[in-house]
């Protein structure tokens, strides 16, 4: 089954015309009528664009044109990215229905490659959650257990590529939202360094903080697409401006013979399931056979990370937020005649955001407000210079950082929907990460004993040295699919329908 | 009970703080490519950026950060080597993303002055006024209330939105506290903004047009007892939109509080806004709450670090201040005080200048330019510029200096070509107003006034020198004005034997 | 650690222009409390000579160029809007000074 394979597989077939790009499209919308009303990643198909982008890499490849490596191959695209003429809602009721007039340059950049988008997925609403429980439009359901969320805030991509609707998937990252979802779901996500993707048309959650990023199912595919996107945009001022590392290479070389890999003491103990940190381990043998040398690292700082976020985001959030305003976009509530344009305001965000979007708002108002800054705001930017000293200290000592991605295994859909802190504690792991602007990676690891539930492996590489999650993380994964003679998916229970 | 200007200043002296916003003239925005143009149809000059929507971001433009740094070095600015954007958090219609990108404890000019003077009774004062700050931000759109029956805001039933002017980019410049002007404080906010506005004028950063909202002043004053030592409360008076409304908010203001405080009432701190018609001031929303605009780094921006030897370019290239300029061409023109003050205020420094550098003598370039041409000017209600150019205004005045136009045939000369009768030349041509200094065409002219005058010829003859007025009379009006008179009065003594 | 009152969250709540019920403020204001009360823990480490960072990236300067780039075309801009007229967005009566 075609769309069981990998990006990589799916280039081939379509480069030896076993099938072509309109008929995978096809097949991957077959699958997703088929599971998607179980699964709900999507919130929008774009069934007329796929196939007229497919159709049209279909006609130049057999015009002889060369192509790139991922053209004709379907991707689903999170939400929270601007696609011309296409809804784009964040998972949010204030902006139902309305369609960007312009492209992000992600989704620019994914055009020109020949990637075909096949929709939009479905998020925690405005990027905020690690659950996906938070999104307007209903949850998504994990496909390993469909009682389970599927992480967050991108748990629509993640869903996405586990369910085989799509090989390919675009998700933001935040404070783990692509790695969180990806550790919940046994697939592959990507947070390049802070800079590397252009956030020009991600609407912005954290400024400071938010990157889009690949995912897959596989290192080798996460990396094609981490080519794709990634680069200098003159239109994003925090875009890096260097050439983008070869991480396709990086995953392809397989070899890790004498890196120094740290672990790191802080991101484990308690609130890590057993399960977890068994998996977590194993794959640290693994390493270890491969020829990796292990080292232990502390970053006592990392102990005020998850505090410091959830004063930042908030804070950034509370900002960029306010756009929303009824004026421009997006809904309007209460422009009957007995209203006045701020009272209007007021009424359609009351109505327009959700109960963790409000909060948010509100602690970040909060955090920036004269009086409070110091405290809050002021001194959480400085955790922030803390946190990063303490990465610097440690990759002094080992080329990457390793830690288990999540402290759990997916949680029942509306276990932890009523306790914000408990929910925020999912992030504890990936946060750190987001703060310091480096990179990191989450992918399989294995399925913890006590529930059979995916386990994330996340890797974190020094700023701007993204390769070297790729060359970690390709090199584990070869290793792990030998000892498991299958991919993790091949374990997961097949949904109903789907084919 | 309201007081008189004089009883105010008599028990009170006043505190200036002024703000002044000037909206910069480059090409495309401050942080997005879109036009400037003054005057376009409405939301036809906006994009993802300046329209706030979701996912776009900014790109600051590097000629504003230039324009900016050229305005902090004309006002004797040292220029931060490090300064951030930050967020000013607030929301209104009119403001695309509900906060406006500008900058707060880190702003790229600091500690500048201006020194300013002003003509008084008692002679002409200095006042040297210093500058706080001078920094970039975005300007916001614009709205039309409509419905209601003023246009303005309130009792209007809804209002449009036009995005074109946000986004432009804005610098504000704010003074320190201006203290010990005493009864001259609207005159000095006013000469202050005056000199402000010469200085960005001679930069070329900005249109400086008040009407049109391109330079904006905001006039923040408080009084307190003379002596006291305390400062009072202050009020903050917006909409102020030309150099006269500067002048007057002031005065305004000053006895506004002071009729308060004679009344035992206290100062509200508030914003208020100044009406034209009535040169009072009126408050503006009364909020009670402080609005906390919670500044914080713009995370979508990055530092701006100018190099030490860009700055080092931008000011050699400053042009001469304009109070340098002034008092180097008046020396050079040995002009008295009052007159040059006249030339300036007329704006016809610049025109006078131009002509001089075309050869014109600079005591004739300005007799004429605000003598006769302004005459003119004002009588049609325009600027004399648009009536005759500089270098036919130099033509003429050349003509007068060789002999060949005599002033009386100049005011013909200058009216024909007002007229539309072409250049100087043509216009001398066409109304043959050459002056007549050929001797031989004079003698026959002068021959003949004699012949018709021989008992005044006598008398002159007899040593009666200032007799031949009549003479020379006869002879200009016998050719039209066009004689040359000094020279006929020559030809005509020699010819009666003096 | 002071609690937050319901009078400073309605105050935020201004601020942020969310209209709350009175039941949304005082469940906000308990849940702030919680929140705040977990993050206070930064000021620990937040010391005096810790500078502060905003940006993850180590980069100045990032400017373009004075030139004009097209603009969207009105109907572009005005694709979104709840209402217009006249080539305008159109809004209810804006209370307060122009």
């Amino acid at each position: 089954m075609l769309i069981r394979e990998s990006a990589s597989k799916m280039t081939e077939a379509l480069a030896n015309k076993e099938v072509s790009a309109v008929e995978l499209t096809n097949q991957h919308f077959e699958q997703i009528e088929a599971v998607d009303k179980d699964v709900h990643a999507f919130v929008y198909l774009d069934k007329e664009g796929a196939i007229s982008q497919a159709a049209d890499i279909d006609k130049r490849r057999a015009a002889g044109e060369k192509l790139s490596p991922l053209a004709g191959i379907p991707l689903a695209l999170k939400d929270v990215l601007t696609q011309k003429g296409v809804p784009t809602t964040c998972g949010s009721k204030i902006l139902a229905g309305w369609r960007p007039p312009y492209d992000a340059t992600v989704v620019t950049k994914l055009k020109s490659a020949g990637v075909v988008i096949l929709g939009k997925t479905n998020m925690d609403e405005f990027a905020m959650g690690s659950s996906t429980e938070n999104s307007a439009y209903g949850p998504t359901r994990n496909p390993w257990d469909l009682s389970r969320i599927p992480g967050g805030s991108g748990g629509g991509s993640s869903a996405a590529l586990a369910a085989f609707e799509a090989p390919l998937a675009i998700g933001t990252d935040t404070g783990g939202s692509i790695r969180q979802p990806a550790a919940v779901t046994g697939t592959v996500g990507v947070k390049p360094t802070y800079g590397g993707v252009s956030r020009y048309g991600l609407v912005a959650f954290s400024s400071s903080l938010d990157q889009a990023g690949p995912c897959a199912r596989t290192v080798l595919d996460t990396a094609l697409l981490h080519q794709v996107i990634a680069g200098f945009d003159p239109k994003d001022s925090t875009s890096i401006n260097q050439a983008v590392p070869d991480v396709v290479a990086a995953a392809k070389k397989q070899n890790v013979a004498g890196m120094k890999i740290g672990i790191v003491k802080q991101l484990s103990g308690d609130g890590y399931q057993k399960g977890v940190e068994n998996k977590f381990n194993e794959a640290i043998s693994e390493l270890v056979k491969l020829g990796a040398e292990i080292v232990e690292v502390s970053c006592p700082n990392f102990e005020y990370a998850l505090a410091a976020y959830y004063l930042i985001a908030p804070s950034e959030c509370s900002s960029n937020l306010a756009r929303f305003d009824s004026i421009r976009f997006g809904l309007r509530v209460g422009d009957d005649g007995t209203h006045g344009a701020e009272e209007v305001m007021n009424l359609t965000r009351q109505a327009g955001f959700g109960r963790e979007v409000k909060r948010r708002i509100i602690l970040g108002t909060y955090a920036l407000s004269s009086g409070y800054y110091d405290a809050y705001y002021g001194s959480a930017q400085k955790v922030r210079t803390l946190i990063k000293r303490d990465f610097e200290a440690a990759f002094e000592k080992c080329d990457v950082l390793v830690s288990p991605t999540a402290p759990t295994t997916a949680f029942k859909i509306g276990e932890k929907a009523n306790d914000p802190l408990a929910m925020y504690l999912n992030d504890i792991a990936t946060i750190p990460v987001n703060m310091a602007g480096i990179g990191g990676m989450s992918l399989p690891c294995g399925l913890a004993d006590e529930d059979n539930l995916p386990v994330g492996f996340q890797i974190m590489s020094p700023a701007m040295k993204d390769e070297r999650m790729y060359l970690v993380g390709g090199a584990l994964e070869a290793a792990l699919l030998a000892k498991w003679g299958k991919p993790i998916l091949d374990f997961a229970p097949k949904l109903v329908g789907s084919k | 009970m309201s007081l008189n200007y004089e009883q105010v200043i008599e028990k009170y002296e006043p505190t200036l703080g002024l703000e002044v916003h000037v909206e910069l003239n480059t090409k495309s925005k401050m942080f997005c490519g879109c036009a400037t143009e003054f005057g376009a149809k409405p939301n036809t000059q906006t994009c993802p950026v300046c329209l706030g929507l979701p996912g776009a971001l900014p790109v600051v433009n590097k000629k504003a950060i230039e324009s900016t740094i050229l305005i902090g070095l004309a006002l004797n600015c040292s220029i931060a080597p490090y300064s951030r954007f930050a967020r000013k958090n607030y929301f209104y219609p009119d403001m695309p993303k509900n906060f406006q990108t500008s900058q707060y404890d880190e702003p790229i000019c600091v500690n500048g002055y201006l020194d300013v003077e002003i003509e008084t009774d008692e002679g002409n004062k200095s006042f040297k006024i210093e500058i706080e700050r001078v920094h970039m931000e975005e300007d916001t759109g614009k709205s039309l209330h409509v419905g209601g029956n003023t246009g303005r805001i309130h009792g209007a039933d809804y209002s449009l939105l036009d995005y074109n002017r946000a986004g432009i980019p804005l610098v504000e410049i704010v003074t320190k506290v201006i203290p010990n002007t005493g009864k001259y404080a609207p005159q000095v906010a006013r000469a202050y903004v005056a000199a402000l506005r010469d200085i960005l004028r001679g930069l070329q950063v900005s249109d400086v047009k008040m009407e049109q909202g391109s330079l904006r002043c905001d006039v923040n004053l408080s009084l307190s007892s003379i002596g006291s030592g305390k400062l009072g409360t202050r009020s903050e008076t917006k909409n102020v939109n030309s150099l006269r409304s500067v002048e007057r908010a002031v005065t305004g203001e000053m006895i506004r509080q002071a009729s308060k405080l004679e009344q035992g009432e206290r100062i509200i701190q508030e914003t208020r806004h100044f009406l034209e018609e009535s040169g009072q001031t009126r408050p503006g929303r009364s909020k009670e709450q402080a609005e906390d605009y919670r500044y914080f780094p713009e995370p979508d921006l990055v530092p701006v670090v100018p190099e030490s030897k860009w700055i080092e370019e931008l000011r050699k290239a400053l042009p001469e201040k304009p109070a340098d300029r002034r008092k180097r061409l008046q020396a050079a023109w040995a002009v008295p005080d009052k007159e040059m003050a006249a030339m300036v205020n007329a704006e016809l420094l610049d025109t006078v200048e131009q002509t001089v550098l075309l050869g014109a003598d600079a005591t004739k370039a300005r007799s004429w330019w605000l003598g006769e041409i302004s005459r003119i000017a004002n009588d049609r209600n325009v600027f004399p510029t648009d009536l005759i150019s500089v270098k036919d205004v130099a033509e003429i005045i050349a003509l007068i200096s060789k002999g060949e136009l005599t002033d009386k045939l100049a005011r013909q000369v200058v009216e024909g070509v007002i007229a539309g009768e072409g250049t100087p030349t043509d216009v001398i041509g066409k109304r043959g107003l050459k002056v007549v200094s050929d001797d031989s065409q004079l003698m026959k002219s002068i021959e003949a006034a004699i012949a018709a005058s021989p008992e005044t010829a006598e008398r002159v003859r007899g040593g009666n020198i200032p007799a031949a007025g009549a003479l020379i009379g006869a002879v200009m009006k016998a050719t039209g004005g066009q004689a040359d008179a000094a020279k006929v009065r020559e030809l005509l003594l020699k010819h009666l034997g003096q | 650690m002071a609690a937050i009152s319901r009078d400073e969250v309605a105050n935020l709540a201004r601020l942020a222009r969310i209209a709350m019920s009175d039941a949304e403020l005082d469940h906000l204001a308990g849940e702030m409390d919680v929140i705040l009360g977990a993050v206070a823990r930064v000021q620990e480490v937040a010391g005096k000579d810790v500078p502060a960072t905003s940006h993850p990236l180590d980069v100045n300067n990032v400017v373009r160029d004075d030139e004009v780039v097209p603009s969207l075309s009105p109907s572009e801009a005005l694709s979104g809007a709840p209402a217009s007229e006249d080539q305008r967005f159109k809004v209810p009566q804006i209370l307060g000074e122009e």
